[in-house]
């Protein structure tokens, strides 16, 4: 490992054995924080007990099916808004702003369309995430070299079959970037929407333990979220760095 | 590029012909709602325009305006924190490698963390009134800020420090004279950023808990079924962030083509 890489390593380790100390010793009050040993116990407990798989089963499914539907649908929006340049034109200023207003706050106007279920949640998922998934593909597909369309048009390729099997795979890397950015805001969509209002879910348990004074049993689902999104973040970046090396290839 | 060049790029009819083809989205996206509100029904989906004049209307209330008030002030509060924290820790970890080197890959893992999950944590601390909506929304804010601050000063040019020491500035002056000016439009960018995501912040906060603010008046207005006030916030909080954005976007591209 580099040195600033044990330094980081270092800081890390020293910033959570400063907030067990502090707990342990009651520095902190134990209504407001917990140990992380603690929340480490706690949701292993959890998790050998079984109780929460329904819950997490639940989440996973529906983000999961956010995401998929996502960049499914962000792709072929992709391809069509890409084949209509004029379309393309007067969609630009919805694009720019889309991301810089507060989408998530039409998720109590979707409870009131489709009812408590887990319906609203996955409109609101993929309302948040495919956007990012179209402007990708939009700026890959811009990146596909006329030369391979020509090929496609000598071998008398159709529509479909030009995009799955040559637009596709040439606009791969770029959109590689859109598909990180969907399953992050899939992910913090679906949360949110479960946490603020859900029949159930991870996020609705955790807003229900806060709602019980019940630490221990929110700071282990906190800690368990928050896992999950790390090994989620992690394979992504790990991923990206070899679309990275895939995109600077031919240049560098 | 230059106001003149695009100009003299795209005539004058382009501009003109984009300009309807978007307005025609618009009414197309009006179009869709009209109809899905015929489908879905009166009560859970109104009618657009029987919305937009109930709008002109709502805006007036008292209930309105104190929401309103209660939001822009925690809003207010929260932007200064992400601003003023972004920008130190922006700054300092830009300025000194070693900080920069450790601390960053740290600040790119906590941004892309669900923060909604640590809510609870925030309102444990700070409790359910203000100080917990605030501190919710300048969470969001302080990365995006201090991300994009560090990489503007690493891509300042070492010559420009270097002057800086050889004319004996001291780290104030050479923050204020060389380094926010040199590293103004990336900075800008972030502060762009910073100010959407923390409008986010502070309106999920008043959405989870909270009894002022627009948020929470989306979140009573449904348990109320009362759609049309519920979506008159939404478009209102909507037109502030677009408009907003915009203004902030157009300030950003006149300071990068000032570089």
């Amino acid at each position: 490992m580099t040195r600033t890489g044990l330094i980081r390593l270092a800081v890390i380790v020293a910033s959570v054995a400063a907030l067990e100390l502090a707990c342990r010793l009651g520095l902190i009050d134990h209504r407001i924080f917990i140990a992380p040993s603690e929340m480490a116990g706690a949701l292993f407990k959890l998790l050998a007990a079984g109780s929460i798989n329904a819950d997490i089963e639940r989440t996973l499914g529906v983000i999961t099916l956010v995401i998929v539907l996502s960049i499914v649908l962000g792709f072929a929006a992709g391809l069509v808004i890409h084949a209509l340049p004029r379309l393309r034109e007067a969609l630009d200023p919805f694009f720019a702003t889309y991301y810089a207003v507060p989408i998530f706050i039409f998720y109590p106007v979707l409870i009131a369309i489709f009812g408590l279920s887990p319906l609203p949640i996955v409109v609101i998922g993929v309302a948040t995430a495919v956007v990012a998934m179209i402007i990708a593909t939009l700026n890959g597909l811009d990146r596909v070299p006329r030369v391979l369309l020509k090929v496609a048009r000598v071998h008398r390729l159709g529509r479909l079959a030009t995009a799955l099997t040559l637009q596709l795979p040439a606009a791969a890397p770029y959109l590689f970037t859109g598909i990180k950015l969907s399953v992050s805001y899939g992910f913090i969509a679906v949360i949110a929407a479960e946490f603020i209002l859900a029949p159930a879910g991870l996020g609705r348990d955790i807003s229900d333990a806060y709602a019980d004074f019940d630490n221990r049993r929110m700071y282990a689902l906190i800690l368990f979220l928050l896992i999950i999104a790390t090994i989620v973040n992690a394979v992504l970046h790990a991923l990206d760095m070899r679309f990275a090396e895939r995109r600077s290839g031919g240049r560098a | 590029m230059t106001d003149a060049m695009t100009a003299a790029i795209t005539p004058p009819a382009t501009a003109m012909r984009r300009a309807v083809d978007t307005l025609a989205l618009l009414l197309v996206m009006l179009a869709i709602w009209e109809i899905l509100h015929r489908i879905a029904g009166e009560t859970a989906l109104p009618a657009p325009i029987e919305t937009m004049s109930y709008l002109m209307h709502a805006v007036t209330t008292a209930r309105f305006a104190e929401n309103a008030a209660a939001t822009a002030e925690a809003f207010t509060l929260a932007l200064i924190l992400a601003y003023g924290i972004g920008l130190a820790v922006g700054i300092w970890m830009g300025a000194h490698r070693l900080s920069g080197a450790v601390g960053e890959p740290i600040l790119v893992s906590l941004y892309s963390l669900p923060k909604i999950t640590l809510y609870p944590v925030v309102l444990l601390i700070f409790g359910l009134g203000i100080s917990g909506k605030v501190a919710f929304g300048a969470m969001h804010g302080i990365l995006p800020v201090a991300l994009l601050t560090i990489g503007a000063i690493r891509a300042i040019p070492p010559v420009y420090l270097r002057s800086a020491r050889s004319l004996h500035l001291s780290p104030w002056q050479t923050i204020a004279t060389v380094l926010l000016p040199a590293a103004l439009p990336e900075v800008f960018t972030g502060l762009r950023i910073g100010f959407t995501v923390t409008l986010l912040g502070v309106l999920l906060g008043e959405m989870f808990a909270s009894k002022a603010g627009l948020g929470s008046m989306i979140m009573s207005d449904m348990s109320l079924a009362q759609s049309t006030d519920m979506i008159a916030v939404a478009i209102v909080l909507f037109a502030f962030a677009a408009i907003a954005n915009a203004i902030l976007l157009w300030i950003e591209h006149r300071l990068h083509r000032k570089v």
